[in-house]
């Protein structure tokens, strides 16, 4: 047996109903907060904002606000899939099943990302409710989007195998995420701060998720679109090496 | 034993924990195609930690193990697909319905869906009438049968149930080792742990003892519990005695407390212990050797543990 492309199937079709318990908070919350943050920072405060090329600042900040639900719903929904069993003990079940890294990703991380998109959806249709936007390139959104939501779930994963308690599981969104974020030029261009804090922005991955996701969106930004998804595939990377490295040696999954 | 009947072939296995504690040393284990083999031993024993390292969850510091003729370390995903687990402890998302976690079980151990099949095991367990309830709805013992449910959804050739009878009543058990033996019936292997002398003697084909994270003897039920099935009485006299009456040689008996208590240690598994104290008594009474306090007790797994321990050690210091 090479890839038990069943089991892969059965474990995300698992954890996506697992997701989807609790559908109408899932879809509920981020509707909530993308219109209050529409409302409160596109039409009350956007309206005094000068943004480079004169971009409205609505349309400016619907991927800056795509970008952090896409962060903090990806990485949460895929730490918490797996720190679950881990939690419970049904850990027991994957590890003496014919899963290895190939399926148990595709499983777990497959679920988050495919709950990203959907949320992805779910927010670009409530945005346009507020307000007029357009998006420049859809396909490559799409595929951006989806790079995201499967690099942020596979960091996920690896902050949900790491983590031996809920605070533990908080703490990573909370103490780097969330900054990272905000500090990334979700809400503004970084061309707009000053020296050296322009420069220490770059050494922020998010700076070029967001601006990367900007450019399919507005045909621009802080950035030309090679380096930001240059950076975002690099992300990735990393976090696929990291889990190979987690499966190969069991940490954290075996005694 | 023909090599083509081993199903299970595990050899020189060694385990020791990142803490540094030694929970298996240097296991040897043969486990026949078709048997019901009981690993007894004491809290602590390893007994989880060997069906672990078989299953998954453990990685064996040493030692190699083979099942169905292939080894574990390359072939784990063909062979895992047809070994079945039961843990010790219940664990499984509480929150999920019994029939879905039953089919995710069959689904993630590589099998197309068959309602059939779901609704077979779910039958045989009676979980039938649940099949749509919450998990965490359910009393323990019922919780306990779908863990098993969900190790057979996928028609297992070797099944390791680590104390399926753990925190069962008296009834559930009985039902638990019918189930066992159905399972039996169709040629499934099994593997179960126990504390319990009585569980391994009603289920199993042959026994295996462990002990601090050694195998002490493997043997078959029979000749094991005419080792372990021991009783133990004690006869407080009122006179002491000076030497065992010679009418009474016939009995293994000697005295301890300065001649004051006579010690009965015999029987075999069968019931000739109780047999031999009952008549021993009346013989006392007859004779008019007068005792004023009787005390009897079947040997624990302790003694036995205890017994077997310097047996082997006897043996070394005699090599
Ligand atoms: N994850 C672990 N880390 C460190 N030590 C462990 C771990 N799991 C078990 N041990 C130790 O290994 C030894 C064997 O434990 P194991 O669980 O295999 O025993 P057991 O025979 O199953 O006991 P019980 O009958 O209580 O279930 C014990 O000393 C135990 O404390
Ligand atoms: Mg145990």
């Amino acid at each position: 047996m090479t890839l038990n492309l069943r089991g892969a199937y059965a474990i995300w079709k698992n954890e996506v109903m697992r997701m989807f318990r609790t559908a109408f908070g899932s879809i509920l919350s981020p509707v909530i907060t993308t219109s209050l943050y529409l409302v409160v920072f596109g039409a009350a405060i956007g309206s005094r904002m000068e943004l480079p090329g004169g971009v409205e600042y609505g349309s400016f900040i619907v991927p800056g606000l795509l970008m952090l639900t896409l962060l903090t719903e990806s990485t949460s929904n895929a730490s918490f899939g797996i720190y679950m069993p881990k939690f419970t003990g049904a850990i027991y079940e994957l590890l003496s099943a014919p899963v290895g890294v190939v399926e148990t990703l595709v499983g777990f991380v497959g679920a988050a990302a495919a709950k990203s998109l959907i949320l992805a959806a779910v927010i670009l249709g409530t945005a346009a409710l507020i307000i007029d936007y357009e998006i420049a390139h859809p396909v490559l959104a799409f595929f951006y989007i989806l790079l995201v939501a499967a690099t942020f779930s596979l960091l996920g994963f690896i902050i949900g195998l790491w983590a031996n308690s809920f605070e533990k599981l908080q703490i990573v969104p909370l103490l780097i995420l969330m900054p990272l974020t905000f500090l990334g030029g979700t809400f503004y261009s970084i061309d707009i701060l000053p020296e050296p804090w322009r420069s220490v922005s770059l050494i922020n991955p998010v700076v070029y998720l967001v601006n990367g996701l900007r450019w399919t969106f507005l045909g621009q930004s802080d950035f030309p679109i090679a380096v930001s998804l240059g950076a975002t595939v690099a992300f990735l990377l990393i976090c696929v090496g990291i889990i190979a490295w987690i499966f190969k040696t069991g940490w954290r999954l075996r005694e | 034993m023909a090599m083509s009947d081993v199903i299970l072939d595990i050899r020189g296995l060694d385990k020791t924990y990142a803490g540094g504690v030694k929970a298996l040393t240097n296991v040897d284990l043969q486990i026949r195609k078709g048997e019901i083999f009981a690993l007894l031993g004491p809290n602590g024993a390893g007994k989880t930690t060997l069906i672990g390292s078989v299953c998954g969850m453990v990685r064996p510091t040493g030692g190699s193990i083979e099942v169905f003729g292939k080894d574990l370390s390359k072939s784990w995903k063909a062979i895992r697909q047809r070994v079945g687990l039961v843990p010790q402890e219940l664990s499984f998302d509480m929150f999920d319905k019994v029939i879905r976690q039953v089919r995710y079980s069959r689904g993630m151990f590589g099998f197309p869906p068959d309602e059939a099949r779901v609704e077979e095991v779910l039958k045989s367990l009676s979980l039938w009438d649940k099949r749509d309830v919450s998990i965490r709805e359910l009393s323990g013992g019922m919780k306990r049968r779908v863990m098993i449910a969900k190790a057979l959804a996928h028609e297992p050739e070797l099944l390791f149930l680590d104390e399926p009878t753990a925190g069962v009543d008296v009834e559930l058990r009985r039902d638990m080792w019918r189930q066992i033996d159905a399972l039996r019936e169709r040629g499934v292997t099994i593997i179960l742990t126990t504390h319990y002398i009585e569980e391994a003697e009603e289920m199993a084909d042959r026994v295996g003892v462990i002990n601090k994270g050694q195998i002490l003897l493997v043997d078959d039920k029979d000749s094991i519990m005419a080792r372990l099935g021991r009783t133990e009485a004690h006869f407080t006299l009122e006179k002491p005695l000076a030497e065992v009456p010679a009418t009474l040689t016939k009995y293994p008996l000697h005295l301890e407390g300065e001649g004051t208590c006579l010690v009965y240690r015999g029987g075999d598994g069968t019931g000739k212990g109780k047999r031999e104290i009952a008549d021993l008594a009346q013989q006392l009474v007859r004779e008019g050797l007068t005792y004023t306090g009787l005390e009897t007790r079947d040997s624990t797994l302790e003694d036995i543990f205890v017994d077997l321990v310097e047996d082997n050690q006897a043996k070394e210091t005699v090599q």
